[in-house]
């Protein structure tokens, strides 16, 4: 067998962002088990390693998790380049550049709930544009709306203090030294 | 793994709490803004196709309409609507009772007179592409 000539140099980086995608795909897809009353209100389970990861590793990497996270879960759900991945996808879109904006909140008195709900709000945002444009072209979707908020608050205070919990107490050991 | 309530509440910093106040505002802004579609606040009456009447369903009122049959009285309420007699035969539009949401109707065809709740904008009945 001949060696392959390319080299793809796999950094620490590399790594931990797998690492940290395959938990949040795995969150992900749990979540897909779990019945909910209203199509699109869903707890986002997946999101909460994108918070860790913001607050651990920076926004970037971030960004690498939830959109991965997004492609895949995608794939193994088989709602890939169906309606409701695209709904996903501008929604993480949205999410992570109002995360952009969030993570520069003075830390000491913002943290992983303040990121986690107005991630949320973007979430949904991103969702409710698409809908509107594309899959349900009148209105009557924005009637919606109240309850999408509600679910934004709830859940993402839920997975903020998840998240939070998550960076106080567990050991993170995502290099791959272990 | 033993989760009390204050672990969890040290995951609040001041400004979390500010956040999810100002999520829950816009929740309330965004219901009372958006779910008021449904709210009628005019009663509109028609003769003969044409409007004979328009009545605020603010305070109570009746309006007395004459039809090719005879006399079609319509009462309002706060809130509330219905056509309270009418000449014809089968009473359809009598027997539908109170009407309360903004795009409701009651059609008395033979004495060719019907009442029509209104809201702020007007609602659809129908939709087709």
């Amino acid at each position: 067998m001949t060696r392959s000539t390319t080299e793809l140099p796999v950094t620490n980086a590399d790594v931990r962002i797998a690492r940290y995608a395959a938990a949040a795909i795995a969150l992900s897809i749990a979540e897909a088990a779990i019945p909910l009353p209203l199509p699109g209100v869903k707890p986002g389970l997946g999101n909460i390693i994108t918070l860790v990861v913001l607050a651990r590793w920076g926004w970037r990497e971030a960004a690498w998790v939830a959109l991965l996270r997004v492609f895949a879960a995608s794939l193994v759900l088989g709602q890939f380049l169906a309606p409701g991945f695209f709904l996903s996808v501008s929604g993480a879109l949205i999410s992570l550049g109002v995360l952009a904006l969030a993570q520069h909140l003075p830390k000491r008195w913002f943290g992983p709930v303040s990121h986690s709900v107005l991630a949320a709000f973007g979430h949904f945002s991103g969702q409710i544009l698409i809908a509107r444009l594309w899959l349900v072209p009148h209105d009557g979707i924005f009637y919606l709306v109240p309850v999408f908020a509600l679910a934004a608050v709830v859940f993402g205070t839920v997975n903020g203090l998840v998240a939070d919990y998550l960076l106080r107490h567990a050991s993170l050991r995502a290099t791959p030294s272990d | 793994m033993k989760l009390a309530w204050h672990e969890w509440r040290a995951g609040f910093r001041p400004g979390d709490i500010l956040v999810i106040g100002g999520g829950l505002a816009a929740c309330v802004f965004f219901a009372l803004t958006l779910w008021q579609g449904g709210v009628a606040r005019w009663a509109e009456v028609r003769a003969g196709g044409k409007v004979v009447a328009r009545l605020s369903l603010d305070r109570p009122a009746s309006v007395d309409v004459d039809g090719p049959l005879g006399q079609t009285r319509v009462q309002v309420e706060p809130g509330r609507a219905r056509v309270l007699s009418d000449p014809g035969p089968r009473q359809y539009c009598v027997l539908q009772g109170w009407l309360s949401r903004a795009g409701a109707v009651a059609i008395c065809a033979p004495n060719e007179v019907s009442l029509r709740l209104l809201g702020d904008s007007s609602a659809y009945d129908t939709l087709n592409y």
